[in-house]
């Protein structure tokens, strides 16, 4: 099978507007993946199924990857004038944030030419509004439920996907588990007679004079 | 086959759009009333555990089916980055909770790429032996609990069960554990078994054809089987194909793709043995490829215990404590007795992975629920869902 760079240069001649990079991945397995814009990408992944030499017919597992916004410290070294006329070279550290993104994951592999895999690696723009991708399951069904899934628990949206609601988790639901700045809710195990940890969180969510707040209190006959 | 409304079948398919098959039967009926709706589950008992069927009905004709499911949920996942990677091994075991073994062997084998762990040779052996014992056992169940769907209360399921127990006694005096086993390691396995157990393992094998025998003696041929399972629940290779569908539910719709020998990992290449594929894709394909499969897997089992080598079980350079693989990714995939499982691991460099991601087949496998239930009625959905073979602790996660 070809190697991921002899298939991203295949795929900047058959697209030319596409932006296609190569992530090399460091580890023993090297399995190296392709970074594909979210514009081409549900033309590329057709094209990769239709493929005569590639094949790639059976996408195996799709999934999200959160990366948060990050903090990136760079060090400039510079040249001071003191007020005594002498040069010093001082370090000067600046910060600036890198935006985060969601990514989702594909593997493909070929159920006929029996090959693969062949990593497609999609991302937003940010966390936050611009979380709209294309969805691959028009081209591999496969992705139905794994890209609810990727929806329910990153809050990636889908476009094109035919059935896009929660799957794990039900539908009042609100945040995204598997993001990494998630925050479990404080009465998330509320019960009606809380104890322990518990209901010292819980307090919080009610007005001291609710029987609530009080609630052995509210048991007393 | 016919697709749910939304679903745009031309634009999924590779090749030509499927024609109406003919087990799809169409209602005949002038008195239209109004569509029922039906909730199966999530507590019932043809379930296999807590899962609900949403099932919109045009008098016993099913046109409609939601599966829901997350009812056991725990984020799975998310205990898996917040937890060092040897720690997440005993979680695997409660994924596909008959399966323990092999789901260990598929995480192992994603962490021993992930870090470029090799491993000694009788472990191999070792990892073939279990897998296949797996594989025998769920299969056995699966036997059991589809018999029980069609509505042979109790027998079939006991006979079952009572082979089963055989090899969770194997299991248990090798790992201490019946099903939650955590016995593979990164770059081998935990514990030496010794030469009374494979022994034991040893006359388990010769005896499980008789079983087989048995069994097949009384349900293969069985014409209600026959009757309520030939035609039924019709999947054509191009949507399994098209929707991931993998291991024993892929082959009985005639594609040949078995991991053992597409990937060639572990020292399968050294075993010789067949891969039954079904040629109509029904219940009854299923139920039979599993069957055959379970003769392959003994002889397997054969070879694999007479040729055992003596030596290590461990990778020397293999770390238990302080393991933390240097930063990259990767995806590791063995063939399970339900399918494809894989894991996909992102490293940070730190002791936990950065992403931890299981590709149950369970729960791919479940996509095509709906597509295999329309037309049929309510008590055929069940033997399709029963031969589907799910376990809901790995669909849920």
């Amino acid at each position: 099978m070809e190697t991921a760079e002899q298939l991203r240069d295949r795929l900047m001649l058959r697209f030319p507007g596409a932006q296609v990079t190569l992530v090399s991945n460091l580890s023993p397995s090297a399995q190296h993946s392709l970074l594909v814009d979210p514009a081409h990408a549900r033309d590329i992944a057709t094209f990769l199924r239709d493929d005569e030499v590639l094949g790639l017919d059976y996408c195996s597992n799709a999934t999200g990857v959160d990366w948060p916004d990050r903090e990136i410290i760079e060090t400039v070294k510079a040249k001071i004038t003191a007020a005594d006329g002498s040069e010093k070279e001082v370090e000067q550290k600046t910060k600036r944030m890198e935006s985060g993104c969601l990514e989702v994951v594909y593997h493909l592999y070929s159920m006929a030419r029996k090959q693969g895999p062949v990593v497609l690696r999609v991302r937003t723009a940010n966390r936050t509004d611009q979380i709209t991708l294309p969805s691959l399951t028009p081209v591999w069904r496969s992705c139905e439920f794994q890209e609810r899934e990727v929806f329910d628990l990153f809050g990636v949206v889908f476009e094109g996907h035919p059935d896009l609601r929660r799957i794990l988790m039900w539908d009042e639901f609100k945040d995204h588990p598997m993001r990494k700045d998630y925050v479990e809710p404080d009465d998330y195990e509320w019960e009606p007679t809380p104890h322990g940890e518990v209901l010292a969180k819980a307090k919080k969510h009610y007005p001291a004079t609710s029987a609530l707040a009080t609630p052995t209190e509210g048991l007393k006959p | 086959m016919i697709a749910p409304d939304s679903f745009e079948l031309t634009g999924n398919n590779p090749f030509a759009a499927p024609a109406l098959g003919s087990h799809v039967r169409t209602v005949h009926d002038e008195f239209h009333g109004d569509l029922l709706e039906v909730s199966m589950g999530p507590h019932h008992p043809s379930t296999h555990g807590v899962f609900r069927m949403v099932a919109t009905l045009d008098g016993e004709t099913i046109v409609k089916l939601k599966p829901v499911f997350g009812y056991l949920h725990r984020n799975h996942e998310k205990l898996g980055e917040n937890t060092t990677y040897l720690g997440s091994m005993p979680y695997t075991d409660r994924l596909d909770y008959l399966c323990s073994m092999t789901n260990n062997w598929a995480y192992a084998l994603a962490v021993e790429k992930l870090a470029g762990l090799a491993v000694p040779e009788r472990a191999e052996y070792i990892r073939v032996i279990l897998a296949e014992l797996t594989r025998l056992l769920n299969h056995t169940c699966l036997a059991g609990f589809l018999l029980q769907d069609c509505g042979a209360s109790g027998t079939p399921l006991m006979y079952a069960f009572r082979e089963r127990e055989k090899i969770l006694d194997l299991f248990e005096s090798l790992s201490g554990s019946r099903m939650m086993c955590n016995y593979q390691r990164f770059g081998g396995c935990r514990v030496n078994p010794s030469a009374a157990w494979l022994t034991a393992a040893r006359q388990l094998t010769g005896s499980y054809g008789e079983f087989l025998d048995e069994y097949e003696a009384l349900i293969t041929g069985n014409e209600i089987l026959m009757a309520r399972t030939q035609g039924v629940g019709v999947l054509s290779s191009q949507l399994a194909v098209s929707a991931g569908i993998t291991g024993p539910m892929l082959r009985a719709s005639g594609v040949d793709y078995d991991l053992r020998k597409v990937d060639a990992y572990g020292f399968y290449p050294r075993f010789k043995f067949r891969v039954p594929l079904g040629a109509h894709g029904d219940v009854y394909d299923r139920y039979m490829v599993r069957v055959l499969e379970m003769r392959e897997s003994i002889d397997v089992l054969r070879q694999a215990l007479m040729d055992i080598p003596e030596g290590p079980i461990m990778d020397p350079k293999a770390k238990l404590r302080g393991f933390r693989p240097k930063p990259g990714e990767a995806y590791g995939r063995i063939e399970g007795p339900k399918g494809e499982i894989g894991f996909y691991l992102i490293s940070d460099g730190g002791p936990n992975p950065y992403r931890y991601r299981v590709r149950a087949p369970s729960f791919v496998n479940l996509t095509i629920l709906e597509d295999l239930c329309l037309g049929h009625t309510v008590a055929d959905s069940v033997i399709i869902l029963g031969s589907i073979d799910i376990v809901l602790g790995e669909v849920d996660r």
